[in-house]
């Protein structure tokens, strides 16, 4: 990190058990002050707890957590600038949705003048002008959620936390409150953190993000870098479709059952995995002459998915993402290009996750 | 009648007016037959065991004693003057200072109740789910053993020159020798033993339910201690706690067997005076005026209680989400 960049939030070696299950196995976490970011895991793979634990509301077994440079990790949630949004919303039913905003600023003992006025400028913000009165249950999934925002916002939070937030939501409500939530985040430059297993949502609303599995995090980056270069075959399998490929170094040749291919960055290992996306996979009709990292194949099953047209190919079993207007079918030959850049060779440790 | 409108209105449907209830497809005229039918009994039980009896105290507290404890039709206010004071020989406050005896004793055992059901329940509430059973068990054992056995074992554990009255003597409260009943404190042991079950049971049913979240939100949100109780656990706990509120303090109030046995002749309650009445002294109609006094004042002191949890109940457990 460079001196300009300032830490919002930093965990360290943080160890968490429940009984027997270990949920956090040694977790460090850096997140710059401002960014939008993402854990991203399968159930039970801990995130949640780590969440948690930055709240304030478990403490970890081991570990230390820092906000701003300062040591929180004893300090309980109502003594953290933190504030969360619950999975369940949470929030009060016998309060109407003006003293659910107001609950964090009135129970601080604000001056009533200002509780008003903030509660109003914060209901504004998320479109929920005129809804004061109403309480809780008379509200719709989304409108339940933006008072959820709501009433962790208007107190300004150094950190806003989000758990799985968009679960509740169908699909279609869904991808508008994501797009609305990144504005949010990057009109109000406070630093979002959040928990969700949906891969698409992580790589869309997120400025940086951490894939976790079994409680440790696998690997950190920008939704691109995690994406187009997975570490391990964990990541690449959990972020879309990955298809994986035993191979074979000798000197700077790698050999697999499609023949040698090559890589961009050679990898350490004698025996290992290459990983490559199937929407990365060039189809060509013509192999030219002399050309590497071409293999013919014949197409076994065509699957149609309106945005797109999957191949299942031999040798393989080979996935393939073309558009659709190939128009393609069981039996078809065809010839494939394997860009360099993007055949990924995955870190050779696969049991560790 | 609607059904018959809508039948005719629908030129179609010339059929009986057909309804469907709960999963049932019936004839409005037989389902109305069938409520009726399964509505009687206790509603004639009710009627016949407890509304008349309780009017006709009414009644029977307007009449007069006859010399031989029979009771002599003429109708008057005396016994009611006697209630609040005005006896044979001028006035005294006795009576009425039993009837405020009654409502502090049932307000403290009510309050002591409560105090001690929350975290009864909530440590049953937060056991695993096998020893859930033991600890509900221990509380529900209490309710096998009549109220008079149970009062009674009170006066073998506070008897004289046993450990709880030595350690009292030893600290000056009471002579050496003697036993720590009877006493006020014996009283409230017995009544809040009597009635500990009665609020922690309906009060468990709302904690085990407990939706923990909104807790961690209070918390998140600065709330205090008191105002995670407050805005978090109150409102959630407190269609079992109103429930248990009002099965501890109306049998509270009435209450004679625990004050008889351990409070001694001086702690007289509303409960003992009235069967007094009917036993020993044989005066039906002072004994039903004091009823009804006591009738009028759980009444009075439930209103009291329904008013104030206005804002309290509303909305709870309706927010699906």
């Amino acid at each position: 990190m460079t001196g300009q960049i300032e830490l919002g939030l930093m965990v360290a070696q943080a160890y968490k058990s429940y009984g027997n299950l270990q949920a956090l196995k040694g977790v460090d976490l850096e997140v710059v002050k401002g960014e939008f970011y993402t854990l991203l895991g399968p159930s039970g793979c801990g995130k949640t707890t780590l969440l948690r634990i930055i709240a304030g509301l478990e403490l970890p077994d081991s570990g230390r957590v820092f906000l701003g440079g300062r040591e929180v990790t004893h300090l309980t949630a109502a003594k953290r600038q933190v504030n969360t949004v619950f999975q369940s919303y949470a929030l009060f039913p016998h309060l109407n949705i003006f003293e659910n905003v107001a609950f964090g600023l009135k129970a601080r003992n604000f001056d009533p003048t200002q509780v008003g006025r903030k509660v109003g400028e914060s209901l504004e913000m998320l479109s929920l002008s005129g809804l004061e009165k109403r309480y809780p249950h008379q509200l719709s999934g989304g409108q339940k959620q933006r008072v959820a925002l709501a009433r962790a916002l208007v107190n300004e939070p150094e950190i806003l936390l989000l758990d799985e937030p968009m679960s509740a939501l169908d699909a279609h409500l869904r991808a508008q409150v994501q797009e609305d939530l990144r504005r949010l985040q990057r009109s109000l430059g406070t630093t979002f953190i959040l928990v969700t297993h949906d891969q698409d949502e992580a790589m869309m609303i997120s400025d940086r993000l951490a894939v976790m599995n079994n409680g440790v995090v696998v690997q950190t980056g920008t939704p691109r870098q995690v994406y187009s270069k997975p570490t391990n075959q964990f990541v690449a399998e959990f972020l879309g479709a990955a298809n994986i490929l035993p191979a074979r170094r000798q000197g700077n040749q790698l050999f697999t059952n499609l023949g040698p291919l090559h890589v961009s960055e050679t990898p350490y290992w004698e025996e290992g995995h290459l990983a490559i996306r199937p929407e990365h996979i060039v189809l060509e009709g013509e192999i030219p002459q002399g050309s590497v990292n071409c293999v013919r194949a014949q197409v076994r099953e065509a699957i149609y998915r309106g945005q797109s047209l999957d191949l299942w190919l031999d040798p393989g079993p080979l996935r393939v993402r073309t558009n659709t207007r190939d128009r393609l079918g069981p039996g078809d030959q065809v010839s494939l290009f394997f860009p360099p850049d993007d055949l990924v060779a995955l870190d050779n440790q696969p049991s560790r996750y | 009648m609607d059904d018959e409108k809508t039948t005719n209105k629908n030129p179609a449907n010339k059929k009986p007016a057909m309804i469907s209830w709960r999963g049932d497809v019936t004839k409005l005229s037989s389902l109305r037959l069938k409520g009726f039918a399964l509505a009687a009994p206790p509603m004639l039980w009710l009627l016949f065991l407890l509304t008349i009896p309780c009017i006709s105290f009414i009644f029977i507290a307007l009449a007069q004693r006859g010399e031989y404890g029979d009771v002599v039709w003429n109708f008057s206010a005396h016994n009611l003057k006697r209630l609040i004071g005005f006896g044979s020989f001028g006035w005294s406050i006795d009576y009425l200072k039993i009837l405020g005896r009654s409502l502090l004793v049932a307000l403290v055992t009510t309050v002591a109740c409560v105090a001690l059901a929350y975290p009864l329940t909530f440590h049953v509430a937060t056991r695993p789910r096998k020893s859930r059973v033991f600890w509900l068990t221990l509380i529900i054992v209490p309710f096998w053993t009549n109220v008079v056995v149970r009062t009674y074992a009170w006066l073998l554990v506070l008897g004289p020159n046993l450990p709880p009255a030595k350690l009292a003597a030893w600290v000056g409260l009471i002579p050496a020798g003697t036993a720590l009943y009877p006493s006020s404190m014996a009283v409230y042991l017995g009544m809040i033993t009597t009635f500990l079950p009665f609020m922690a049971l309906p009060l468990y049913a709302s904690v085990e339910r407990l939706n923990w979240d909104l807790l961690e939100a209070a918390k998140d949100l600065y709330a205090s201690r008191w105002q995670v109780f407050r805005q978090a656990i109150l409102p959630q706990t407190w269609p079992g706690l109103s429930v248990g509120i009002i099965v501890t303090f109306v049998p509270a109030m009435a209450m004679f067997v625990v004050t008889d046995i351990l409070g001694g002749a001086k702690y007289m309650l509303i409960g003992n005076l009235i069967q007094q009445q009917f036993s020993q002294a044989r005066d039906w109609p002072f004994g039903a005026a004091l009823s009804v006094a006591l009738m009028v004042m759980t009444l009075i002191s439930l209103s009291v209680f329904r008013r104030r949890k206005i804002n309290l109940d509303q909305n709870i457990n309706l927010d699906q989400n």
